[in-house]
Parts: structure tokens; C-alpha cells; sequence
């Protein structure tokens, strides 16, 4: 364990300069969102709880049978999540609004990945097997991935599911945005497609917060004044409308960061150029530097220097 | 080593098969079966893991609290090899095995808790450099073989010039032996920069620990969601080291008839509060200026766990060993130790399990008997090979006297 006078001298030069040259070249945090990216627009108050999308999703994407049919509405009586076996569901909410012919209406909900901006699973992902695409896409790659789950805890709304009963090969699963459809056929979504209420618009994410500030300027009081996805966590591909408070149905307030920006500034202004850890190694290597020559003073006749065998 | 310290590391010469060990293989078999169930029926087969709570006790507990526990490795080889006070020295050599055989243990647990465990490879080759988990994975990796390499000379001093390893494999002995000799050749020169390297990946991914977590600000409870936590999560982990080899060292003592270390636990366990003090005052301090302080009283589950962690594992040790007399006492040093250690190990679950609360699903989250048993299952097989190292490598120090043939 000898540290050598001269080794010491090369060491205290490469920690100074890489302490004293890089921290300067961090740069701010920022966003890494796409800018000409699609989206889709959800109108809440056009959605009639067919549960078609269910159907067209689970077909799309070669998921398992249901267990009931999609043309099985009473499904609707409890609320639902996505899972391993489903990228969307469609939830129900009688929030007591009533309509223009005084009857009570129900609303209902589509869930499924938001697809955001600036995704906080990417940014979790350990090996990148999460990617955010130019078209908009969240894109998981089963190819990279280890299942260490950190994208699930990283996701505000709790989408990404997991095989967990799938021994050694289980995937993440959630909703793929119909990338392929997307890009072979040039299609949108299968849920957009077909929407017989047109409830789900598919475009230009910047089209549609046009086409949604649109409508909420030209009906004035049917809708809440929120497009809920435009800035929650940094803004997402799949943007809301709706009649009553988005509180009523399911949608939880988030803050308007990006989820990643506190995480990603804390290590790449501590972990840049590992400038902190060869700071670090050059403060220590002095000190033991020191405390082995102060021994040595004290031990003339003690050539070996202490803890040779730790 | 300095000839005049009254230092003598030895194996530990006493019956293996005690009832103790018996219990410990009861364990071990019990974990074997849930780990040989959970590569055959995944893991929903053994644990109560969901969507919303992908991760729970074998995280918490395996990989977040075996790494802070395992603190006390360099921790101690800072003091005794950093800062040169070889006073220090009987106790670095337990708990580098400490360390050495917890990492190895929070991998094992990572296996069983990872989907695909038979790609833990991947982060070496695609890097996500924004993840926070792929700076804690590589410095753990790394680590983890700074660690054997620290390890390499207890067992060169055991085994070099005398390497006879039975049956058929005794044809390696000439490489072996050549091999040992190589080690101690090149790591008698190099062994600072495997020691300095040791503290610095530490101090980096005990720290990035506490990042994790900062990706989910809206599930993290915010007694313990700040962007302080990392800081918190090292300092934590400077304070629990020394208690850990204080607990760990009567234990052993108490139960192997070593050496009682008193003479350098009392003087660790001063390091040990002033450490303990300062995570103290960044904790408060913290809970004042972001104003969380405001849920300290409402009786939630996850207000309460985080009362028992600050008075039961940092105010109250700290009273305790206060006072030079009472560090004097072993047995208050030993609870004062106890207690910090059980508070670090209740943050650890508090931050991972009981304060992760998921706004939109609200999941509840209970561990699994197969959790459990996989998780007492991997601590026993720790405890047992630790048992088995001490019997055979010079790793506690023991009086001469007291060695039977």
C-alpha cells in the first residue's frame, strides 16, 4: 500500500486539472422533448365508453383474449388499469353532470401511456431500453432492457406494466403509440382510427393544442379551462379535454417540470467528467500521502510502510 | 503490518456445526425453494409486487439497506489506511468481509429481483448516463471487485507458501501458488489506489442511492422527498458505518469468544455521534426550510415510521452515547449502536417502501412470505459464509492464549 512521493505528484496533477477545467463545462438542464412531434387529442365530452379502442388495441397489438368481451359494457362498473395484458382501458365517472336535457351523464376516461415530453422512464431507464422518438413515441426495447423496473417507479401515472409472471424473458408492457403502424402504414394509433365519435384526434401535438385551445375558446363553458397534458410534467403527447374538473376523473395534479430535470442536473453537474470522484481521489491520496510520511517520521528504523497486507 | 500493534488476526479455530449455523441452513434451504419457485413461476409467483409498487422489500431491504450496512468497509480502511490510525486496524479486517460479502449479497438479491437476471451484463454496454441507477450499478460493480481485491491479502497471508487444495484440483496448486505470490507482489505497491478508489465509488453511489428516488416526486412521501436526500443518504451511510462494526464486533465477540474490542469501539462510537449529529442537524434543517415539517403530527402510517426513524434511531442513540462514561459501557454502546443501525435500515425502508406511496393507484404494498423468506434466506447464507471465512482466514483478532490447537 506504498504511495509513492512521485506517484502521488502524477496523481495531485491529473485530479487539479480535471477538477479545475471541467465543472465550468456543465451545461443547464434541457429539454430533450421533440419539437415536431404527434400527439393525440382526447375529448372527453365526445367519448360514449364503447370500449372499440380497447378492441382495436388489443388487436393491433397481438395482446392476449380478454376474459370478456369487448362489447361487454357492465366491465365499465369498476375502474381499471392498464396492464400486462392491456395498453388502454376506458373507465367510467358519474360525476353528477348533467346535460342539456337535464338528464345525469356519465363521463368516461381513456387510459394509456402519455407518451410525455420529456419522459421520466427514459431518463430512469438503466441501459436506455426506454427512448423517447422524434414522432412522439415512448419506445420500449426489450432487447436492453434488464427488468430492473425502474421505469415504473419513474412514471407520474403508473403505466408501465410488468409480466411478472413470465420467469426469465418478462417484458415491460404499455402502450406502443402503434409505432409500426405509424411508420409502415402511415396510419395513426388503431384507438384513433377507430373512434366512431371521434373522440381521439390524432396529429401534430402542436396542431392539436391549436385544435384544443380552438375549441375551448368557441364553446365557451362547455369545457374546463385545462388542457391537461399541455404542461403537466413538461407536457405530453396525449393531451385532454374535458367538461368537468380533471380532479373528477382520475387525473392527478402534477408539477409542470420535467421529472428528469432535478435528477439529471444532480448528476451531471456532481458526475460530469467524474470531475467529484478525481477531486476526490486527489484529496484523499494527500491525505494518506501525509499521514504515511508523519509515520515514517516518527518510525526511522520502519522502512516498509504500514498495512502492506491491509 | 506495524510489528508493534497489539494486533493478531487468526482464524477463528471452533466447531462449525453449532445450533446457531443449524438455524441459519434452516433459512437457507426455506430461501433456496422461493428463489428455485421464482425462476420457474417469475417473480408474481413468490412476491406481491405490482404496477403501481414495482419495487418492494427485496430492494428496500437486499440492495438499498445492504449497501448502506455494508458501510462500515470503508469507513473503517478511511480511518485506519487513509488517515493512518492503525489504532483502528482490528476492526478493518471484519468489516471489509462485512462489506465485501454484503455487496456480493445485494448482487444476488439484484438477480432475484431482476426480471431478466441473466442480463445484468446489459448496463456495461448501453450506457444511459442521465440514469441515476446505471452510476449506482457501475459503482457497485466496480466496487464490488475493489473489494475482493482488498480481501486478496488475508488471503495470501493464510494460503501463500502453503496452497494444497484437495482431491483432483490439487493439480492448480503450482498456479495458484504462483498466482498468490504475483497478488502480493503487485498489491503491496498498488493497494493505495484500490483503498482510495474503495472510498470514492462509495461516496458516490451511497450518495446516488438517494437520488433514485428523486425521478418520482409525486410518490415519494415528503417527510423524505428532498433534493437533499442524496447528501442525507451519504451521511447516513458515514454514520451507520462505525455502529454497524461496533454491533457486529460484540456479536461476534459474544458469541465466538475473540477479542472484546472495547478498546478501539468507544473511540469509534465518538466518530460515530458526531457523524450521526451532523445527519441530524441536515435532517432537521431540511424539514424546516422546505416547511414538511407541517406532516409531522397528522398520525399517518408514514409520519409515524418517520418519527421511530429520527427519535428511535438518531435522537435517542445520540443522548445515550452523549455522555464518554456510558460510551465506556459495552452494553449501552451496544444497544446506542443497535438502535443506529435499526434507524438507517427503517430510512432505508421508509424512503424505498413505506413513504413510496403511488398518487393515482394509492397501492398498498405488504411483502410476500416468498419476499420474506427469499430476504432472510440470502441475510443467513451471508451470516453463515461469514462464519465459515472467520474460521479459516485470519480475520479476528484474538489474544494468543486463547487459540486452541
Amino acid at each position: 500500500m506504498q504511495l509513492k512521493r512521485r506517484s502521488f505528484f502524477k496523481l495531485a496533477a491529473v485530479g487539479a486539472v480535471t477538477a479545475v477545467t471541467t465543472p465550468c463545462t456543465v451545461k443547464a438542464w434541457e429539454s430533450k422533448a421533440p419539437q415536431d412531434s404527434y400527439g393525440c387529442l382526447v375529448d372527453i365530452s365526445r367519448c360514449i365508453g364503447c370500449r372499440k379502442c380497447e378492441q382495436a388495441c388489443n388487436a393491433v397489438n397481438e395482446l392476449p383474449t380478454a376474459a370478456r368481451s369487448f362489447d361487454d359494457l357492465t366491465v365499465l362498473d369498476e375502474k381499471r388499469r392498464p396492464d400486462a395484458t392491456k395498453f388502454t382501458v376506458v373507465n367510467r365517472y358519474n360525476t353528477g353532470r348533467i346535460d342539456d336535457k337535464g338528464l345525469l351523464v356519465a363521463d368516461f376516461v381513456k387510459v394509456q401511456c402519455m407518451h410525455c415530453q420529456d419522459p421520466a422512464c427514459v431518463s430512469a431507464c438503466i441501459t436506455g431500453a426506454m427512448s423517447k422518438h422524434s414522432n412522439g413515441a415512448v419506445h420500449y426495447d426489450a432487447s436492453k432492457c434488464i427488468g430492473c423496473r425502474c421505469c415504473m417507479v419513474a412514471c407520474p401515472f403508473e403505466i408501465p406494466a410488468y409480466e411478472y409472471h413470465n420467469p426469465i424473458t418478462p417484458k415491460v408492457m404499455k402502450c406502443t403509440f402503434c409505432e409500426t403502424l405509424q411508420r409502415e402504414q402511415n396510419k395513426p394509433p388503431a384507438c384513433a382510427t377507430i373512434c366512431p365519435t371521434e373522440a381521439i384526434t390524432f396529429g401534430k401535438r402542436n396542431t392539436l393544442l391549436n385544435l384544443a385551445k380552438k375549441r375551448l375558446h368557441d364553446n365557451p363553458g362547455r369545457y374546463v379551462k385545462h388542457i391537461y397534458g399541455e404542461k403537466e410534467v413538461g407536457g405530453t403527447s396525449w393531451l385532454y379535454l374535458s367538461k368537468v374538473p380533471f380532479a373528477k376523473l382520475g387525473f392527478i395534479k402534477l408539477p409542470f417540470n420535467p421529472l428528469p430535470r432535478l435528477t439529471e442536473t444532480l448528476q451531471h453537474s456532481l458526475f460530469s467528467y467524474l470531475w467529484s470522484p478525481a477531486l476526490l481521489f486527489t484529496l484523499l491520496g494527500g491525505v494518506m500521502y501525509r499521514s504515511h510520511k508523519k509515520q515514517s517520521a516518527h518510525q526511522p528504523d520502519n522502512t516498509q510502510q504500514p498495512g502492506g497486507a491491509l | 503490518m506495524s510489528h508493534h500493534e497489539p494486533y493478531n488476526p487468526l482464524p477463528v479455530r471452533r466447531p462449525l456445526w453449532t445450533p446457531g449455523v443449524l438455524v441459519m441452513l434452516v433459512f437457507m434451504v426455506a430461501g433456496g425453494i422461493t428463489v428455485l419457485m421464482r425462476f420457474s413461476g417469475g417473480i408474481g409467483a413468490v412476491a406481491n409486487l405490482s404496477t403501481a409498487r414495482p419495487w418492494g422489500l427485496w430492494v428496500g431491504v437486499d440492495v438499498a439497506t445492504g449497501v448502506a450496512l455494508a458501510a462500515g468497509g470503508f469507513t473503517t480502511a478511511a480511518l485506519a489506511h487513509i488517515l493512518g490510525r492503525h489504532h483502528y486496524e482490528p476492526v478493518v479486517r471484519p468489516a471489509l468481509l462485512t462489506a465485501m460479502l454484503g455487496y456480493t449479497f445485494v448482487v444476488l438479491g439484484l438477480l432475484v429481483d431482476i426480471g431478466r437476471s441473466w442480463a445484468i451484463w446489459k448496463p456495461m454496454v448501453y450506457w444511459n448516463t442521465n440514469s441515476v441507477l446505471f452510476e449506482v450499478a457501475m459503482c457497485v460493480m466496480i466496487y464490488l471487485n475493489v473489494l475482493y481485491v482488498e480481501f486478496l491479502p488475508i488471503v495470501i497471508e493464510q494460503f501463500e507458501g502453503r496452497v494444497a487444495l484437495p482431491g483432483f484440483l490439487a493439480g492448480l496448486n503450482l498456479p495458484v501458488e504462483f498466482f498468490l505470490r504475483f497478488a502480493d507482489k503487485v498489491l503491496n505497491k498498488t493497494m493505495w489506489v484500490f483503498i482510495i478508489s474503495g472510498v470514492v465509488l462509495s461516496c458516490m453511489h451511497q450518495s446516488s442511492l438517494g437520488s433514485l428516488m428523486l425521478i418520482a416526486p409525486t410518490k415519494l412521501h415528503p417527510l423524505w422527498f428532498t433534493p437533499v436526500l442524496p447528501l442525507l443518504f451519504l451521511t447516513s451511510a458515514l454514520a451507520v458505518g462505525y455502529p454497524m462494526v461496533v454491533v457486529e464486533s460484540t456479536l461476534v465477540s459474544s458469541s465466538l469468544n475473540t477479542d472484546n474490542e472495547m478498546a478501539v469501539l468507544a473511540p469509534l462510537s465518538r466518530i460515530a455521534i458526531g457523524l450521526l449529529g451532523f445527519y441530524l442537524v441536515l435532517k432537521i434543517g431540511d424539514l424546516l426550510l422546505r416547511g414538511s415539517w407541517i406532516y409531522l403530527f397528522d398520525g399517518t402510517f408514514q409520519t409515524n415510521s418517520f418519527l421511530v426513524e429520527v427519535g428511535l434511531g438518531v435522537i435517542t442513540p445520540l443522548w445515550m452515547l452523549w455522555s464518554p462514561r456510558r460510551r465506556q459501557s459495552q452494553r449501552y454502546l451496544f444497544i446506542a449502536a443497535a438502535l443506529i443501525v435499526g434507524g438507517v435500515v427503517l430510512n432505508r425502508v421508509n424512503v424505498f417502501i413505506i413513504g413510496f406511496t403511488p398518487p393515482v393507484t394509492q397501492d398498498h404494498y405488504t411483502p410476500a412470505l416468498g419476499e420474506l423468506l427469499v430476504t432472510f434466506g440470502l441475510i443467513a447464507t451471508l451470516m453463515f459464509i461469514y462464519r465459515v471465512l472467520v474460521t479459516y482466514l485470519p480475520i479476528l483478532s484474538q489474544s494468543r492464549g486463547d487459540i486452541k490447537p
